[in-house]
């Protein structure tokens, strides 16, 4: 195994204002144009435009759709159970935040 | 290299039956996906799992693992016969559970790899590559510089994947959150034939904290105070991610009182509020003055009733 030299690299923030086409969003995912299709299909991503050449996603979507496919190539899911368990995890993100709130530790 | 048990890690006889192998891997993938499990060693537990699942469920690769365990004793370090693997010439099915960069190395001198990339293609861009980068909390707040190891797949001729290591230091900006990707441009595979190299997503954790929690770019202190304190007001020193600074708790503070620190979150446009919660600490009353204190304090509030909201 080879050691190269280290190298300086700026990092460029994906945030919410980033925007992906379906076909750019394909690519960083690696994945098939027809599963990111299935999730937009399921509600599991929420892209603006009407018809998918028009789609733009937003760059927090990126995390989110990574982890539908992760879930869904590791556990087998089709696109209705990925979105059901996104949804599932949702909720319990957003009550352990509410649980963070309210218990003070001692 | 280290001799992995597959059968062990799904928790299965050597005879089991692709059947009884597919159910045990479900039973703990669910439990351990890193995306869905709790537990603190999961992110490593799958792999084992994933990897075991990859190497067992297609025929060939078991009849070829199977050959292996055959001439391997227990607790015996394991190394390959001088080209083992050129035996076997497999199907090179899609990609299966986990991350394939992620097997171990006993793995890939088994059953190698085949580079999706590398196949069919005269001219393409290279893929994006992912990873994980785990910073402090204050570095999000002042940004930082990570150095990052990559084990980067090189393709040769055949399609064969041998890896390179090779470091890259990144310059992780101010203000980033949980869950945020940072793109760093044509860090990713080369490209094939002159076609474009893809780039590195790394996908930002914050490490928790001991006192801050952070809920995307706000951020959350518990603050203790002493009774007299919560009481009559105080202006009192609190650390914030980005140092310490003096706050005015106005008096009459009951505990569970929140103050905003307007734009003291984390960095950005517009910045996070830290938000600092007000707690009440009784002191054990260990003299007799301080017990006298406290006698002062209960004649002096006579009327109430701290269990007030347990009637009716």
């Amino acid at each position: 195994m080879a050691h190269a030299q280290s190298m300086i690299v700026e990092a460029v923030v994906i945030d919410e204002t980033h925007r992906f086409t379906l076909t750019q969003l394909v690519q960083v995912c690696g994945t098939e144009r027809e599963r990111l299709v299935a999730l937009v299909d399921e509600g599991v991503l929420s892209p603006q435009g009407e018809a998918p050449e028009h789609w733009r996603f937003s760059g927090s979507e990126l995390s989110r759709a990574r982890k539908a496919l992760r879930l869904s190539r590791d556990l087998d899911l089709g696109p209705g159970g990925t979105a059901l368990v996104l949804q599932l995890l949702d909720e319990i993100d957003a009550l352990r935040r509410q649980l963070d709130r309210r218990v003070t530790p001692p | 290299m280290e001799y992995k048990d597959y059968y062990a890690a799904l928790g299965v006889e050597r005879t089991a039956t692709p059947d009884e192998i597919k159910r045990a891997y479900r039973k703990l993938a669910r439990k351990y996906h890193p995306d869905v499990s709790k537990e603190t060693d999961a992110e490593a537990r799958f792999k084992d799992v994933a990897e075991a699942y990859e190497a067992l469920q297609d025929p060939e690769k078991r009849a070829a693992y199977d050959e292996i365990g055959r001439r391997h004793r227990s607790g015996e370090r394991f190394d390959p016969p001088p080209g083992w693997d050129s035996g076997f010439e497999f199907s090179g099915r899609d990609a299966g559970p986990g991350d394939p960069t992620d097997y171990s190395e006993f793995f890939e001198s088994l059953f190698g790899r085949h580079h999706r990339a590398a196949r069919g293609a005269a001219h393409a861009g290279g893929s994006d590559h992912h990873a994980k980068v785990v910073i402090e909390l204050t570095d999000a707040y002042r940004g930082a510089r990570r150095m990052l190891s990559l084990r980067t797949p090189v393709p040769d001729e055949s399609g064969r994947v041998t890896f390179r290591e090779r470091q890259l230091e990144v310059n992780i900006p101010r203000g980033v959150r949980a869950g945020q990707q940072l793109r760093l441009a044509g860090q990713g595979s080369p490209g094939i034939g002159g076609g474009p190299a893809g780039d590195l997503y790394l996908e930002i954790e914050i490490a928790p904290h001991p006192h801050f929690s952070v809920d995307g770019r706000d951020v959350r202190l518990d603050l203790p105070l002493a009774p007299w304190e919560a009481a009559l007001g105080a202006s009192v020193t609190v650390p914030t991610p980005d140092g310490r600074i003096e706050l005015t708790v106005p008096p009459g503070s009951a505990a569970g009182r929140r103050l905003r620190l307007k734009g003291k979150g984390l960095p950005g446009t517009p910045p996070g509020d830290l938000y600092v919660v007000l707690a009440v600490r009784a002191p054990a009353a260990t003299t007799d003055a301080q017990r006298e204190a406290y006698a002062a304090l209960g004649r002096a509030f006579a009327g109430f009733d701290a269990r007030s909201e347990l009637e009716g």
